[in-house]
């Protein structure tokens, strides 16, 4: 199969391909417009989520490598009933029964199924390709639901989603801010889970309260899903048990701060981070770029700088804007700045792609 | 008779021509409009029905009071135009 690395920016997606040497930017797609989700298919078809910002959120498929893309339905709300009681918990305001993000967009292992993420805080499913999307009526009605809070953004959303490779009935979500959830059925029931994690934003009687906690990303290894990596906005948390019970992880240097993480598809004790000041401030410490990497379950972490801007440079790497290939060795990440970096060898030497794109909001793999 | 008339901004994403249409409101007028062009649908309204924050409706060239459940009143003739509100990014 030829790789793919697709990319999602404030004005278009992009799509690379490798050829010769190195990577290039094959094609530059659906220009002008924010491109929030993109997802790569293993049998070639590409989706993206658009924000049109007055016009609202729009899907697109293509099947021809991003030649031509089809207008596809989205995700809608269902009707909110008559005297609804529904206000973000923190700020007292309105949750819109209306989608405002695509956050999180995932095939699963069967034939047609996509799963897909939202802001305000919804899953929704497709069974037939993105031809048609169901939400799952029992998170959204869950009154547990209601408790959900916004964190950076303002109402929560689901940016995670994942899909058992060995049983695709088994799905979890992490959510901006209510932790991490988990069903064994398909979306029928659901079970707070994420025991361990840590919110130091809340009062000491509430800090470890499951419900409230801030994971800015959560990713399992495709070969050994009970063993996830989650990014919080703590700090670095791991499980082994499928996320029942996660444990903190504080030896990350230079700062254990961040959004994004990727775990290698074979190999649950590799994990890559992008690492930046906390928590309000959010650039790189002091102002170079770095990647941090564990081959060892986190009782170590490499420093990764070679080929990454070491001075002055303020990149910020948003929760979707890291990836790695199924091949386990190489990786990509793609900056606010517009720079986009890749490596092919674990991250030990990273080329620059790009250093002028829009700035990015995902960078994927296709497959 | 009521006319409605679309943002050329629009045109760059979905086919939505001007058209006239028998209406008494604006809901009817859109709804019928929706019925013939649906792709429309989700660009000027919300999952619930309401015009979306930084879309602008005239109607006869004031703005559309209802923008909830868009009950204002056409007559035979009336104009309404669906822009973009301004903002830039």
């Amino acid at each position: 199969m030829t790789r793919q690395l697709i990319v999602g920016t404030r004005k278009g997606a992009f799509l690379l391909g490798r050829r010769g040497k190195t990577w290039h930017i094959d094609r530059a797609a659906l220009l002008g417009d924010p491109v929030s989700m993109v997802l790569g298919e293993a049998d070639g078809t590409l989706h993206v989520a658009q924000d049109l910002g007055h016009f609202g959120v729009k899907m697109k498929r293509s099947r021809d490598g991003g030649a031509t893309w089809e207008e596809r339905p989205v995700p809608r709300y269902p009707p909110k009933p008559e005297g609804e009681e529904d206000v973000d918990p923190t700020r007292r305001t309105p949750v819109p029964w209306d989608l405002k993000k695509v956050w999180a967009l995932e095939a699963s292992p069967r034939a047609g199924e996509l799963w897909c993420g939202t802001i305000p805080g919804a899953l929704f499913r497709s069974r037939d390709g993105g031809d048609s999307w169901q939400i799952v009526e029992s998170l959204w009605n869950d009154p547990r639901r209601k408790e959900w809070f916004g964190g950076g953004a303002d109402y929560p959303g689901i940016h995670s989603v994942l899909v058992d490779p060995r049983n695709p009935d088994v799905v979890k979500i992490g959510v901006s801010c209510a932790g991490l959830w988990a069903s064994a059925d398909a979306g029928a029931t659901w079970e707070l889970q994420g025991a361990g994690m840590r919110a130091a934003y809340m009062p000491p009687e509430q800090a470890l309260n499951p419900l409230f906690q801030d994971p800015h990303r959560i990713v399992q290894c495709a070969a050994a899903p009970e063993h996830l990596w989650i990014q919080h906005h703590n700090g670095i948390f791991r499980s082994r048990d499928g996320g029942r019970t996660c444990t903190e992880i504080e030896t990350a240097q230079p700062s254990s701060f961040g959004f994004a993480v990727v775990v290698h598809p074979d190999n649950p004790d590799t994990a890559w981070f992008v690492p930046g000041v906390k928590d309000e401030k959010r650039y790189p410490v002091d102002g170079a770029v770095v990647v941090t990497r564990t081959r060892d379950g986190a009782r170590s972490f490499d420093v990764l700088r070679d080929g990454l801007p070491q001075q002055h440079a303020y990149d910020v790497v948003y929760r979707h804007g890291l990836d790695i290939d199924a091949d386990g060795a190489t990786l990509a990440f793609g900056s606010t700045t517009g720079n986009l970096w890749l490596s092919e060898d674990q991250g030990d030497h990273w080329q620059q792609l790009s250093s002028s794109l829009p700035p990015i909001y995902c960078v994927r793999f296709a497959g | 008779m009521a006319s409605v008339h679309f943002t050329q901004n629009l045109a760059r994403h979905t086919d939505c021509p001007t058209a006239e249409l028998p209406a008494g409101t604006v809901a009817e007028l859109l709804e019928r409009y929706f019925e013939r062009w649906p792709a429309v649908r989700g660009f000027v309204l919300d999952d619930q029905g309401e015009v979306r924050k930084h879309v602008k409706v005239l109607v006869d060239g004031r703005n559309l009071r209802d923008r909830q459940r868009l009950t204002d009143a056409l007559d035979a003739g009336s104009e309404v135009y669906v822009f973009q509100a301004l903002s830039g990014g």
